[in-house]
């Protein structure tokens, strides 16, 4: 009879109806898969005990593909049609790949993404990791007894957009439902988090086989907010052998190798390095095709030596994305270790004298990044009641209003976890202004015509008042299913009107990207905009205010007085209303400001001497009565 | 009237419980439902269940709803590894015939 596992409270499924999710880590070097069984997340062995994949492909002649070890053992005997570390060459192009020279592969550039020629045809990067997905999810089939509903894979915080897709698109061709793609450091930050429920501001740190991140990551209570994260996706344990590799060809003093013999070496080099991690020095042998042959010893400390610099590649992102989540040192309340590459002593050391403390290495680094997409696989497919909800995602794009001038406020800076509510006070522009148009917007630039309107409602009824009196609290909330809901509330009567839209509708994951690179384009150009949009609305506000003194109090002034600020408004209304033809045009509108406010001021100090000698008046005649 | 675990389905409960932090026991039970008639239930219990009968079997609690008892009396819970597969396996003496799969059957 069928296996069953034990669920969550009030959360059996029907026969045939298991919610079965996995986690699976794609990694550069070695994937993994894993679930979570009876709630306790486990990493799904194959039939020879292994947990590890090698991110290994073979293709042959005939259109055969071996994965894995069988894969990895034919390296050095077939090394252009067995594909290693592909997941460097994902959504890349052959320009962006740096050492292709030095690779065995037959590259074929292509639009988008490079290929590779293989015995079987040529293969994208996309088609050979569905290969070693395919695997991993007929694992877990196998080993959970049914099929998957879906999967949580992971890719590294840097990956862009075009990597990320194509690792969607791998997954989609290996039949693999993609509930969502998770960073790493956060994936390993669920599985730490977790099962240890600790609490405080965690940095991990990720060196992987082809890719270094680090993330600070505060965590408290389940829940935890990405602070920052910083990498490189071009540097993991692949260049340690490399290394090791360059330091064989010195020792050696080879000829020109073939593509057979430079595998054969970076294998022993990996091999050599993996023994460092025990022992501190390794005998280092190899036999040629051509016949030579190499046998040298390399020690821990020549091995540090020549990787120094590697092991600094990795603490310089360090140390900015500390610098970006306004943190010392001393503030990371612990460091987590991911990847097989943290197993190296130097490593270890480095990042110990970095942060001042030994680093986390509680759960295999291996496995720890499968763990927590199992974990979250596990909460996206429904297995876990709602209070248990683990909420991991972040707003995109910022959200904020439109304010005076088509400018944007933002309340909620993007990349902020949900749910989450910010509230911000606004005011009134004119006197005696009784509406208020609030208009919701998300995106990252400063004018709000460049942001996407998401929505628009008024808030009517606030009692008149002069400009700036009134106190108008806008919240913007976002809740745990990403919909957010705006109120705008006038403190002092206590009208409110609100709506509710879905931030990220209609946004694809294309249009987020090509929001932020809009945002860092135009930068500049949106800072002269927004000092334009401030001045300009500064001088409509100084004018609007200076004709209702004028209307008000015009007694107080001559004719000659009069027409002198009624020059200057009109000055000053040309100024705004012509068009920015230079770029300073933001300062030509501060003088004409300026100069307004400095004809007036005779006008406003006599507006108000007048108004406090009849508040003392007032002040007398009630003390009098 | 009673439940039973096998002493390997007690030890990975106990486990189970262990890693996830909290519950007071599991609770069995069984439903109309699946291709023959009956499905299992077998969950975790976060609190006692008010008015299920209570077993205890190797230190583990075991809660059953009355209801159920009826179809599940005799029943031994065992841990099984079927394969790369595992979990846990109702050893029922009431079924009468069960659907290929077996997770639904008849009494």
């Amino acid at each position: 009879m069928a296996l069953l596992q034990i669920s969550e409270p009030g959360m059996s499924t029907a026969p045939h109806q298991h919610r079965l999710a996995v986690g699976i880590d794609l990694g550069t070097t070695n994937s993994l898969v894993a679930t979570v069984r009876s709630g306790l997340a486990v990493v799904l062995d194959d039939e020879a005990g292994r947990s590890l994949l090698p991110s290994v492909v073979r293709y042959h002649t005939n259109g055969a593909t071996d994965v894995g070890f069988t894969a990895q053992s034919a390296q050095n005997i077939d090394p252009r049609n067995t594909i290693v570390s592909v997941k460097r060459f994902m959504g890349r192009g052959v320009a962006d790949i740096e050492d292709a020279a030095s690779l065995p592969y037959r590259f074929v550039d292509a639009p988008g993404m490079v290929q590779l020629k293989t015995a079987a045809g040529v293969k994208s990067p996309v088609e050979v990791s569905a290969e070693i997905l395919k695997v991993l999810r007929e694992r877990a089939e196998v080993s959970l007894g049914g099929e998957l509903v879906g999967a949580v894979i992971t890719v590294p915080a840097y990956f862009d957009d075009a990597q990320r897709q194509a690792t969607k698109d791998a997954a989609q061709l290996a039949g693999l439902n993609v509930l969502r793609l998770l960073n790493e450091p956060t994936a390993a930050a669920i599985a730490y988090g977790l099962d240890n429920a600790s609490e405080g501001v965690y940095a991990v740190y990720d060196l992987g086989g082809g890719t270094f991140d680090i993330s600070i990551l505060r965590l408290s209570k389940g829940v935890f907010e990405v602070l920052s994260t910083n990498g490189d996706s071009a540097l993991g344990g692949d260049d340690f052998d490399q290394r090791i590799f360059c330091w064989m060809l010195e020792q050696g003093r080879f000829a020109p190798l073939c593509a057979g013999d430079a595998r054969l070496l970076l294998t022993k080099a990996r091999d050599a390095k993996e023994a460092l991690t025990e022992h501190t020095d390794v005998r280092v042998t190899a036999m040629l095709s051509t016949g030579e042959m190499m046998d040298a010893t390399l020690t821990q400390t020549a091995f540090n030596a020549m990787t120094a610099s590697l092991v600094g590649k990795t603490l310089a992102p360090t140390r900015k994305a500390l610098r970006d989540a306004g943190l010392a040192v001393d503030e990371v309340k612990g460091v987590v270790m991911v990847g097989g590459s943290t197993r190296m002593p130097c490593i270890r050391q480095a990042v110990a004298d970095f942060f001042g403390q030994t680093p986390l290495t509680n759960l295999d680094p291996d496995k720890v990044v499968a763990l927590g997409a199992a974990m979250q696989a596990d909460v996206l497919a429904g297995n876990r009641a709602g209070d248990d909800w683990l909420l991991l995602d972040v707003i995109p794009l910022s959200l904020g209003l439109e304010t005076m001038g088509g400018l944007t406020e933002k309340v909620i800076p993007r990349n902020t976890t949900i749910p989450t509510a910010r509230a911000q006070d606004f005011t009134t522009f004119k006197d005696g202004q009784t509406a208020m148009g609030v208009h919701v917007l998300q995106g990252e630039r400063e004018l709000a015509s460049d942001c996407r309107s998401l929505a628009r409602f008024e808030l009517r009824g606030i009692p008149p008042m002069v400009a700036g009196a009134a106190r108008i609290r806008v919240t913007f909330q976002v809740d745990a299913d990403g919909l957010l809901s705006v109120s705008a509330r006038e403190q002092s009567s206590g009208v409110e009107a609100s709506v509710q839209v879905k931030p990220s509708y209609g946004l694809g994951d294309d249009d987020i990207t090509r929001m932020l690179k809009d945002a860092f384009t135009h930068a500049k150009d949106d800072m002269y905009a927004r000092a334009l949009n401030e001045q300009v609305v500064d001088a409509q506000g100084l004018i609007a205010a200076t004709r209702a003194a004028l209307a008000e109090d015009g007694a107080l002034i001559d004719a000659a007085e009069t027409a002198e600020i009624e020059a200057a408004i009109a000055a000053l209304e040309k100024l705004i209303s012509s068009p920015d033809v230079e770029p300073n045009h933001h300062l030509v509108i501060k003088r004409g400001i300026e100069a307004l406010n400095a004809v007036t001021t005779g006008f406003a100090q006599r507006r108000m001497d007048r108004n406090v000698r009849r508040a003392m008046a007032g002040q007398k005649l009630e003390t009098f009565g | 009237m009673a439940v039973t675990l096998s002493e390997r389905a007690a030890q990975h409960i106990t486990n189970f419980i262990a890693k996830r932090g909290k519950g007071v026991g599991i609770r069995l039970g069984v439903r109309t439902s699946g291709c023959s008639g009956m499905a299992y239930k077998l969950e975790f219990a976060d609190e006692t269940p008010e008015g299920d009968e209570v077993f205890t079997s190797h230190g583990v609690t075991v809660f059953v709803d009355p209801q159920s008892l009826a179809y599940l009396d005799g029943t031994e819970l065992d841990y099984a590894r079927e394969g790369l597969n595992e979990g846990f396996k109702f050893n029922n003496p009431n079924v009468k015939d069960a659907c290929g799969c077996g997770e639904s059957f008849n009494v």
